[in-house]
């Protein structure tokens, strides 16, 4: 029998009895919500979940917020909870599942992805990290250059594809590990960037050993297990659930009401039709949780993220406009190394300089057009001439 | 989030019903016939009417079972329009079946309302198609009791059997088509023509209060016009799309070349976007919660959607998109007619400034 709304009630109304949030320590609180199958309810039992529905998630976590529990700090450990545990479940064995899933869930482990490279941008598949494999102890060894890799001076652990055999097609040679970021010859540095801020990091890896029970799918299968990770982060980018007037729009929203005397006309018209196509933007990602949530998943998710993206730019730059004078200051250049970003945070320059990210990180919009082009409409894939061809022989 | 967030799917029976509206589309509304006819002495098509409205029951969608109607919602309307919109049918629906139907469900004619819900009666709001659910409502002159006076731009007048006139009392009056002069005017889109309604002193009955009458037909009009728009850009994305994927040249499916297919990927995104928003709107109007602000919503977002998909269509066909042969200017000329019919895009957008408070200078 699957587990309904009304036995997770009971099972959550059980869990905040044997631990009391006001008198729990938090971590304790959140390892225990995990045991309970609480977590994530759709993932499996003894793994943080119960089988159940994922749309039944919100009734628990409804009760638990209810009730002034802790939370696991969801935007922290945005890309262990997004992109490594889905790939992890399906792809991890037992062990794994059961070594990695709870620390990560709990926030305990913080998580980073080592997948492009200064050379591997939207050809990801073309990355030239190598792992070897060592005679003997069979452990992987790995050397290369990872670039755009937020979290990473927080994390404990990355999830990593590196270049297993050089002289197979590209796609073909690639393999998919669980990487530990405090092994000595992970180096990471950050790398500023137009906000002046530095949230990504390089990464160097030089000799990072990995045992290869820390392999992630078969040897050469980490494209394809890697498509697991992309799809969800796609998901977590374009997907957020918003309120009316809720994300990019918010403040220049504000901004119009609390400040009549920087209002135009042109600004007037151009800000209604933001509004407009943020608001059904927000309903196109309902629709799309609404087919989630009735098991008839839509292919609307590639298009939510290029929608993202757009808007974000669009509705952050006519903000600077619309603060005319203002719009000519910025807030502050100093290089720092934030824990959370927030495109919609700080100040308007900040925001519009930020989200013109929101259409390169995630997949580029040009590429996420071919991908609806190809996958959705089925139009004619692009002319490849890299597919049979070794890659150590590619152009670069 | 207190709202609760509208339904934006489809139940199966909507599914159901839309596979049956476009199957009778399928035999009796080719694009061929519907060329020929526009140029016709009768534009629209009564055969096909008949099968819609009377046969499957479609045109008391509206209408209460007590009083005739099948007692469904707009949601299933909705459904129905996206279909019409596909096939760019010449019929009077959304005059009969949602503007003149929503007009006499607020007087609360129950006469009327069976003769429409039978759809052996066409009824016709006498507006201009342009007008706005916020509009200044024209009027004629009332006299003695009779009705002079002159409405142009009047959307499927010709097929009317009965007109709702507003009269400078106030008041909305039953007009018999047979009292009254309609004459044709050359319209952009074909088949759904405009028409003048000459009144020259003629009988009419007395409904009810004009205002709430057409406010609350145009309110559903602009909203499940969105419908029928999602039904012409998705036409023309699939019809382009397939064509694209045919045609060759340079020894490649033009579908294959990047710049193309970055078009219509952006297309597709605008299309799912339009179905979202007309879903909420046809929702919104069934349950009534937040529905002048999602209507406004949907029917600013539509128009230009629907326009941009013809346009779109028209372009990547090439010259044979440009030819009276090809149906894309069918789409192309209602969807563009659309994008004026029951407020342009600009005057939903000014609604929607009021509803949200984001005010002019």
């Amino acid at each position: 029998m699957s587990v309904d709304a009304a036995e997770l009630r009971r099972r959550t109304a059980e869990l905040l009895a044997t631990h009391p949030p006001a008198s729990t320590d938090r971590l304790e609180f959140l390892r225990a919500r995990f045991d309970a199958g609480l977590a994530w309810v759709h993932y499996p039992e003894g793994l943080g979940g119960l089988g159940a529905p994922r749309s039944l998630q919100a009734v628990v976590d409804a009760e638990l917020e209810a009730a002034g529990a802790p939370d696991n700090d969801p935007r922290r450990i945005g890309i262990g909870l997004g992109m490594a545990a889905p790939t992890i479940l399906k792809y991890g064995t037992d062990e794994q599942k059961q070594r990695f899933l709870r620390p990560l869930w709990t926030g305990e482990e913080v998580w980073c992805q080592l997948f492009s490279e200064p050379g591997a941008g939207s050809d990801l598949a073309a990355l030239g990290t190598r792992a070897v494999r060592e005679e003997g102890s069979g452990d992987w060894v790995v050397d290369g250059q990872k670039v755009w890799t937020s979290s990473a001076h927080l994390a404990r652990w990355a999830i990593l594809i590196a270049r297993t055999d050089p002289d197979l097609p590209k796609h073909a040679g690639i393999t998919y590990f669980l990487c530990d970021m405090t092994d000595p010859g992970v180096e990471v540095r950050p790398l500023r960037q137009i906000t002046g801020e530095a949230e990504f990091n390089e990464v160097f890896l030089t000799g990072v050993r990995i045992p290869d029970d820390r392999r992630l799918g078969e040897v050469g299968d980490g494209w394809r297990v890697a498509q697991t990770t992309l799809n969800n982060e796609r998901v977590a980018i374009g997907g957020m659930r918003l309120p009316r007037e809720g994300g990019m729009i918010a403040p220049v929203a504000r901004t119009w009401r609390e400040r009549p005397e920087l209002r135009t006309h042109d600004l007037h018209q151009r800000l209604l039709k933001l509004w407009v196509e943020a608001e059904v933007s927000r309903l196109t990602a309902e629709r799309l949780r609404q087919q989630l949530v009735a098991g008839q998943p839509g292919p609307e998710g590639a298009g939510m993220k290029l929608a993202f993206a757009r808007l974000n730019q669009e509705i952050s730059g006519l903000e600077v406009e619309l603060r005319g004078p203002e719009g000519l200051l910025y807030d502050d250049w100093t290089m720092r190394r934030p824990e959370l970003v927030d495109f919609t945070g700080r100040d308007a320059g900040y925001r519009y300089l930020r989200s013109k990210g929101n259409s390169i990180e995630g997949g580029t919009s040009e590429v996420l057009l071919n991908i609806v082009a190809e996958r959705v409409l089925g139009l004619p894939a692009e002319p490849r001439t890299d597919k049979d061809v070794a890659w150590k022989d590619l152009a670069r | 989030m207190s709202r609760t967030e509208p339904d934006l799917l489809y139940s199966e029976e909507e599914e159901a019903l839309r596979a049956a509206v476009r199957d009778l589309l399928t035999d009796h509304c080719d694009p061929a016939g519907v060329i020929a006819r526009a140029e016709s002495d009768t534009p629209h098509d009564r055969a096909l009417w008949k099968s819609l409205a009377e046969a499957m029951g479609l045109a008391g969608l509206l209408v209460p079972e007590e009083l005739g109607g099948q007692g469904a919602s707009h949601r299933e309307v909705a459904v129905v329009l996206e279909e019409l919109g596909r096939s760019v049918a010449p019929v009077p629906y959304l005059a009969s079946a949602v503007v003149a139907t929503e007009a006499l469900l607020e007087c609360g004619d129950r006469e009327l309302l069976g003769r429409l819900a039978s759809g052996r009666t066409v009824g016709v709001l006498a507006v201009g198609l342009h007008l706005a659910p916020g509009d200044a409502l024209p009027a004629v002159r009332l006299e003695d009791g009779r009705l002079h006076g002159e409405v142009t731009g009047v959307a499927d007048a010709a097929a009317a059997d009965v007109l709702l006139v507003p009269a400078q009392d106030g008041g909305l009056y039953a007009v018999e088509a047979d009292a009254v002069t309609v004459t044709p005017q050359t319209s952009l889109d074909l088949t759904r023509p405009l028409a003048t309604v000459t009144l020259t002193g003629a009988e009419g009955r007395r409904l009810g209060d004009t205002e709430p009458a057409v406010r609350r037909a145009l309110r559903s009009a602009a909203g499940l016009l969105t419908s029928e728009q999602l039904g012409l850009a998705d036409w023309a994305l699939t019809e382009t799309v397939r064509y694209l994927k045919e045609r060759k040249q340079f020894n490649r499916p033009v579908g294959g070349f990047q710049a193309l297919k970055h078009r219509l990927a952006q297309l597709w995104l605008e299309v799912v976007s339009l179905r979202a928003a007309a879903r909420a709107a046809a929702d919104a109007l069934t349950t009534g919660e937040d529905t002048d602000l999602t209507v406004a919503v949907a029917q600013s977002y539509a128009g230009p959607v629907a326009v941009h998909a013809a346009e779109e269509a028209l372009q990547l066909h090439g010259g044979i998109g440009m030819t009276w042969e090809h149906p894309v200017h069918l789409c192309l000329k209602r969807a563009k007619a659309d994008s004026i019919a029951h407020g342009t895009s600009g005057a939903h957008r000014a609604a929607v400034a009021g509803l949200v408070d984001l005010q002019a200078p």
